[in-house]
């Protein structure tokens, strides 16, 4: 791997972070004339049932205390210095507590449960696709070929009240909502990791079916191209084994494309998880921002933005800087003309 | 009308050959009919609230039974349909239109505004429209309207088709027929509209149903939080009331399994519809199956 392309990477990354905070601080500003400042004030005095005296007095008080009476570009400069310290102001819901305690405490759930069943169902719909453009898999595979394209079309928190009307209001089988049962306290026991894992099995697998759907169609329309390539009948001409053919010969050569279509739906697969979590109640980033969006939480809501926009980056940087060890074609060296 | 009929069967000929096409078009036409008729008999105040007594069951008066606040939920259903159709359609068609100008002036004229356009794509491409839009969302709050939701969403579905469409430009640029064009004195205009257009129509049919269902998605998932316009009945505000008044606690399927079920549908058929575009623009796709 190059420096010139390490470099040129990491590039991009800091100015997906640059763009993510200056979206972050610009758009509310564009969006609304509002000053929020006021806005707390009034809403205060109105639940004081009487109006204060020299409110605008305690207005200019806040506005100094939170730089909101400086030139824009100077709360812009502030602004950016605390968010890469991950400092997002306190949060109003959960006040005195800092924006980013909540965020922290809820990130292990969403990033356990998302990321294990993005993988699971990348690798088990890959592998499924691949098999359905192969000519020599078994007949039974051809018809779960309208199944899947059904499945990968519909969102995944609606296939999750879906099963969660089947399995956990119907049938009982499984918790209705929640990371774990209410009243235990989180902690490394083998009971109650049992019960997380009992939990995860739902929003689990909403996610692996609905996400295994879409990888095996993509993966299924590049393999069909791929088996034409001259290279898959040349290793059938020198009678090598159809299993080796499928994984070494024809599979390998795909992988690379598919890998390059997570990195780009990754920022989909996050978005359809924070509704999963909304239809589970699961713990995780996603119920979170329901809440900070119902409490008006504007700080917890651009702390979870961010938070979110910032692992989507790293995750494609990690997609893209592993690229060679998918594909030795790929080498980042410059070509010699 | 004999050259006519002849036409008429080569598309029938061709409808055979390309199923997954034929029943994407039948499955989004069916929805427009559902919509359209059910505007027709059901007057769309029915989707408001009190409009009938609250928590009813499916019966003869209230045909899918209505919810907790008293809308019926058949005309909530046509009205949401109506909405969600509307949504996607303008919010692809000013996708594709972005996507078009940026998409053939950065494969065409490449150079410095090629690299721009590329980094910006590459950079917004990495940031989840349902973030942004849930930002923008949670500031305005109770003024979002329909129109303005429609500009957002519409605002960030232009990176793919600008995306797939520079792709396309560029390897059809050094193709012969556009260097004949060019020699024979088109200007760069003439060759874009007459030689490169025609050549990437499926393609550009295939962005705007993605850039369409992309934009549907966004939007129903924003509703789905409850940050959607307030007032109007739409498909993802129905899921989000449904939740909040826990409608499948209290065993009222006929609150949240309707959209849930015409949401699947419009995904499949929009789906349907961009996998037979794709066996246009890519006749090798067809093969099996």
């Amino acid at each position: 791997m190059s420096l010139n392309y390490l470099l040129r990477r990491l590039g991009l990354f800091v100015v997906v972070v640059w763009a993510a905070v200056t979206l972050i601080f610009f758009l509310p500003r564009l969006a609304s004339e509002r000053n929020p400042i006021v806005e707390r004030m009034g809403q205060t005095a109105a639940s004081a049932g009487k109006l204060a005296e020299g409110v605008g007095k305690m207005v200019k008080a806040w506005e100094a205390k939170f730089g909101l009476d400086q030139p824009l570009w100077k709360q812009y400069l502030r602004y950016f210095r605390d968010v890469l310290h991950l400092d997002f102001g306190y949060s109003l819901a959960y006040y005195p507590t800092k924006a980013i305690e909540p965020i922290i405490r809820a990130l292990p759930w969403t990033i356990g449960l998302f990321g294990i069943a993005t993988l699971i169902s990348f690798l088990l719909g890959s592998l499924g696709g691949a098999l359905l453009a192969w000519p020599k898999a078994p007949r039974f595979l051809q018809y779960l070929l309208p199944f899947f394209l059904t499945l990968s079309a519909v969102p995944y928190y609606l296939l999750g009240l879906v099963l969660l009307f089947l399995f956990a209001f119907t049938t009982r089988i499984f918790p209705l909502s929640g990371g774990y049962p209410i009243g235990t306290v989180p902690s490394l026991s083998f009971p109650f990791i049992l019960e997380v894992l009992r939990h995860a099995v739902l929003p689990g697998c909403a996610m692996i079916i609905a996400g295994a759907g879409f990888w095996a169609l993509q993966m299924r329309g590049m393999m069909i191209i791929g088996l034409e390539e001259d290279y898959i009948a040349f290793a059938e001409a020198k009678g090598l084994k159809g299993n080796r053919i499928f994984f070494r010969y024809a599979l390998r050569n795909v992988l690379l494309p598919q890998a390059t279509s997570l990195a780009i739906t990754l920022g989909q697969v996050i978005s359809g998880a924070i509704l999963v979590e909304v239809v589970f109640g699961y713990p995780g980033l996603g119920t979170l921002l329901l809440k900070a969006v119902s409490g008006f939480d504007y700080n917890l809501i651009s702390g979870i933005v961010f938070i979110i926009i910032i692992i989507i980056a790293v995750a494609t940087l990690l997609v893209d800087l592993l690229y060679p060890l998918l594909d030795p074609r790929i080498t980042y060296q410059r070509r010699v003309k | 009308m004999k050259a006519l009929g002849k036409r008429l069967s080569r598309v029938g000929a061709y409808c055979r050959r390309n199923p997954k096409l034929v029943s994407g078009v039948s499955i989004i036409l069916t929805l427009v009919l559902f919509w359209l008729i059910g505007s027709l008999l059901l007057s769309p105040t029915r989707a408001q609230p009190i409009s009938g007594l609250p928590d009813q069951p499916p019966s003869w008066r209230y045909l899918l039974g209505t919810d907790s606040n008293g809308r019926e939920l058949l005309a909530v259903m046509v009205v949401g349909t109506g909405l969600t159709l509307r949504i996607g359609i303008l919010a692809g068609v000013i996708g594709l239109g972005i996507g078009i100008i940026l998409g053939f002036l950065s494969g065409y004229y490449g150079g410095l505004l090629d690299t721009v356009i590329k980094g910006i794509v590459d950079v917004l491409l990495t940031v989840p429209p349902l973030a942004v839009l849930v930002v923008i969302a949670a500031v305005i709050a109770r003024a979002m309207t329909l129109d303005f939701m429609i500009v957002i969403v519409a605002s960030l579905s232009w990176m793919l088709p600008t995306r797939t469409i520079r792709a396309q430009v560029l390897t059809m640029r050094e193709r012969a027929y556009i260097q004949v064009a060019r020699l024979s004195g088109m200007n760069s205009l003439e060759v874009i509209v007459k030689e490169l257009m025609p050549n990437l129509l499926p393609y550009l049919a295939a962005s705007f149903v993605g850039a369409t269902a992309a934009s549907i998605l966004a939007c129903i998932g924003l509703e789905a939080l409850g940050l959607g316009p307030q007032s109007l009945p739409t498909l993802g505000m129905t899921i989000f009331w449904s939740i909040s008044f826990s409608a499948m606690l209290r065993n009222m399927w006929w609150w949240w399994l309707p959209p849930i079920i015409i949401i699947a549908i419009l995904f499949v058929g929009l789906f349907l519809l961009t996998a037979g575009l794709d066996e246009i623009a890519n006749p090798r796709l067809r093969r099996r199956m």
